[in-house]
């Protein structure tokens, strides 16, 4: 048995809009398009119609109504909306039809045995539809155009049994044949019908066929099929790319990040339940803000990337809130553009016997506040270059799962940890050197060309007679670049209060200079 | 004494009209007992025993025999002077935990690990979290345009330091306050939980600044890791954490050379004028345990000794 049910939402427009301001709802709102000053009323939602607002009003007209909210048309939340549209139609079935910004249609066929009987299903769909921020018509039928005008004609959720069709789709007006768009032989057609006292679909089904033909031609007879529910059509399958994006335009630009924060929750939240229609999670999430400066527009970009896919609003939300924290537009926001990059959902099995591990997405959000207390790169898992240089290190992102592999640790892995630079030790442990950050410069006096004596400025306690020194040993690397260095090292002991220290101090052979780099400890 | 007091220590001891006098210690007795705030208190013979903690080797043969290990879920304080030996117990000890595939966390209140000596520790890095303080800090800005203007210190904490669940303030991006980082950062760490050892080193900070951390915090740090796998491992210079640390160990040791002729010697008896024949060999550190709550104390000091190893320059 075929199935077919169609989403269907009313005042698309409006609706578009109030997905990110669902406040609005219960008010009546307008949408106007056009050029200042002569912006026409573009959609109405039912709580403005009831108030006396039609389309093509203008917008000194309905400034008159004073509970009246007017929002300018955003192309951009249209084409949101309609990409979440596809992919809450996409949960119940694969293969769909884009019959416009506001309509699907969905082939239903064998999903009974998956989500239920038909009406169950159907609920489920406005359910769903629900949940993605539409009030959305839900029509099934057995044919995709009896679906298509029973979801316009009728509100909520609709179930039309197979031969039914004609019977009930008879009492709806005749307008709902005719909202594709102003064609005007349709419109000839529909005056006609209105001066034959033709007003609703059981009229038009009515009449004789052969008759119709002869006055209104083909169109006249396609009307009658589908007043009478008896087209047969195959559906036009889509596949709706994956792209995740949704988009704000403020009618006034935003100074202060706490009303951003409240944008953002109702964007990720719309992004999350997208992916998650989708069976799908996210690794990395881009903000795009366009700034208003007053007299020109820039752009600004911030890229949150994931150690691994994530499917959390809260948590995306306060990560951007610390990224736009530390890192601030530093003008007004006129635009928001928010898009996540579809990854497949981490499948990570966990054992009761594994070594303690902290939570990725907690991890995430701890490595994200303490970058913000000390700083982004401060914060981090070392990683040794391939030099012989005492210093070498950089600092990269602290990631999990890269930990795994390294149970059997390839000698690249080994390579990495160890570097030519710091002999690993075989036997016992070795001793720490404490690095003095930035080093400590210091005046050394020699003798018999030994260090004798050190003064150490910025740092008190290494001041006095040096007890015990080895060294020097020299070491120099990169002099075929910009950055060579070369140097001597020495290993002193210096007396202080609490006893004797010991230093490692260094002459840089370049510059001539003494420092203390740290001590042993 | 108030009123009330007064009738309740008259009805313990019966003298309310209407009360027969009993026998003196018994009536008392009873009566206390019937009292609904001492039926809650439960009786010290039937406490909860806290279980023992799990003991994690710390990477070093001599300390482990003294100590036991490190025990999970409480805090651990390594302290001593500089070039006592706290940094290679710090880096043997987190490459313990490395090995045994735990995450790990270092906050290091001054910047000083260096990576070669860890590395040659046998530390995986990739199993390390490094959280450098002394960065800048510049607090939560509300504005997208602008930051707001004032800058400033928490000012109603005696101590200097803000409390370390407390929200974060503002601060100049010149001004550097590690200490106070340091505890924000192990908090937040702790917090999040999942490490299997969180080290903070403080080796660094003066002990004038150190004895300054409120106890609270610390008392925080230990009820955060308490019931948890984690080992919370503090380095200072003196002990400060007093009765919140299980474990208090101090070391101190003497430094190991070679002479020209070859043959080690303690480097703090040789007073001679240095020459460059002489070879830094490591140190001999010397541990002892200043505080055990898993054990009683014994009555003299218990140490070990144990030496280090200098990896060669280059």
């Amino acid at each position: 048995m075929t199935a077919f049910a169609c989403i269907f939402v009313p005042d698309f427009p409006v609706q578009a809009l109030l997905r990110v301001e669902p406040d609005l709802r219960s008010q009546a709102v307008a949408v106007l398009e056009g050029k200042a000053p002569l912006e026409k009323v573009f959609a109405v939602n039912e709580q403005a119609r009831r108030a006396g607002i039609e389309m093509g009003m203008t917008k000194l007209q309905v400034e008159a109504c004073p509970e009246l909210v007017l929002r300018t048309r955003s192309p951009l939340q249209e084409n949101s909306a309609h990409a979440a549209l596809l992919d809450c139609a996409q949960l119940f079935s694969p293969c769909i039809e884009d019959a416009g910004c506001d309509t699907i249609i969905l082939d239903l066929a064998g999903m009974e045995s998956l989500f239920g009987p038909l009406p169950k299903i159907a609920h489920d769909i406005a359910r769903r539809a629900s949940d993605f921020g539409f009030e959305a018509n839900v029509a099934v039928a057995a044919n995709p155009d009896a679906t298509v005008i029973a979801a316009r004609g009728f509100p909520r959720v609709t179930v039309i049994a197979q031969g039914k069709e004609a019977e009930q789709l008879g009492s709806l007006p005749m307008e709902v044949l005719f909202v594709d768009g102003p064609d005007p032989d349709r419109v000839q057609i529909l005056d006609t019908l209105s001066r034959w006292g033709i007003r609703n679909l059981r009229a038009l089904a009515a009449l004789p066929e052969i008759a119709l033909s002869e006055r209104l031609g083909q169109g006249g007879v396609r009307l009658q099929q589908l007043a009478r529910g008896a087209t047969s059509r195959t559906l036009v399958p889509v596949e709706p790319p994956l792209v995740f994006e949704e988009a704000i335009e403020l009618e006034h630009p935003l100074v202060l990040l706490e009303p951003l924060a409240f944008l953002l929750a109702r964007m990720l939240e719309q992004l999350c339940a997208r992916l998650s229609a989708r069976a799908l999670a996210t690794q990395e999430i881009r903000l795009q803000l366009e700034l208003d400066n007053g007299s020109h527009t820039k752009t600004f970009h911030r890229t949150l990337r994931l150690p691994v896919p994530l499917l959390d609003e809260k948590i995306f939300l306060k990560l951007l809130q610390l990224d736009l924290n530390a890192h601030p537009p530093g003008a007004p926001i006129a635009t928001i553009h928010l898009s996540a990059e579809p990854v497949r959902p981490r499948a990570a099995q966990n054992g009761l016997f594994l070594p303690p591990s902290p939570e990725p997405e907690k991890l995430e959000l701890t490595l994200a506040r303490i970058a913000g207390i000390v700083g982004e790169n401060k914060v981090g898992a070392v990683q040794m270059m391939d030099t012989h240089h005492p210093q070498a290190f950089q600092m990269r992102r602290f990631v999990l799962e890269d930990v795994r592999p390294q149970r059997s640790q390839t000698s690249a892995a080994k390579a990495e940890n160890f570097p030519p630079s710091c002999p690993q030790s075989k036997d016992g442990m070795v001793t720490a050197l404490r690095i003095f950050r930035p080093p400590a410069f210091a005046t050394v006096s020699m003798r018999d060309g030994v260090p004798a004596r050190i003064t150490c400025p910025k740092r008190k306690q290494i001041d006095g007679e040096i007890l015990w020194g080895a060294g020097p040993w020299r070491s120099s690397g990169d002099w075929w670049e910009r950055e060579g260095w070369s140097r001597d090292e020495w290993d002193i002991a210096v007396q202080q209060e609490s006893g004797i220290a010991l230093y490692r101090l260094v002459r840089d052979l370049l510059s001539g200079r003494w420092f203390v780099e740290g001590t042993y400890d | 004494m108030s009123s009330s007091s007064l009738c309740c220590a008259e009805m313990a001891l019966g003298r309310l009209p209407g009360f027969l006098p009993k026998s003196g210690p018994a009536l008392v007795l009873e009566r206390l007992s019937q009292m609904p705030r001492l039926v809650a208190v439960t009786p010290a013979s039937r406490l909860e025993v806290r279980p023992a903690p799990e003991m994690v080797s710390i990477g070093i043969r001599e300390l482990d025999s003294l100590t036991g290990g490190l025990p999970r879920g409480c805090l651990t304080e390594i302290c001593g002077p500089a070039s006592s030996g706290r940094t290679s117990v710090l880096l043997a000890a987190l490459a313990a935990a490395t090995r045994r595939e735990e995450s790990c966390a270092l906050v290091d209140a001054s910047d000083a690990l260096d990576p070669a000596s860890a590395a040659a520790s046998g530390i995986e890095f990739g199993r390390l979290l490094w959280v450098r303080c002394g960065g800048a800090d510049v607090g939560p800005q509300p504005s997208a345009v602008s930051p707001r203007p004032s800058a400033f210190r928490h000012q109603n904490s005696p101590s200097g330091f803000d409390p370390p669940g407390a929200r974060p303030e503002r601060r100049s991006p010149g001004s550097a306050f590690p200490v106070e980082q340091a505890l924000r950062v192990t908090d937040l760490l702790l917090q999040s939980g999942g490490f299997g050892m969180v080290a903070v080193d403080l080796g660094d900070v003066p002990f004038r600044i150190a004895r300054r951390i409120p106890l609270t915090s610390w008392f925080r740090f230990q009820r955060a890791v308490e019931r948890t796998p984690t080992v919370l491992l503090a380095i200072t210079q003196a002990p400060c954490t007093q009765s919140c640390a299980a474990l208090s160990l101090k070391l101190r040791s003497s430094a190991i050379g070679r002479n020209s002729s070859g043959k080690l010697s303690a480097i703090g008896s040789q007073l001679s004028a240095s020459s460059h024949t002489h070879l830094f060999e490591g140190l001999k550190i010397e541990g002892e345990i200043l505080r055990s709550r898993l054990e009683r104390k014994p009555p003299q000091s218990v140490r070990t000794g144990f030496t280090t190893k200098t990896m060669p320059a280059g």
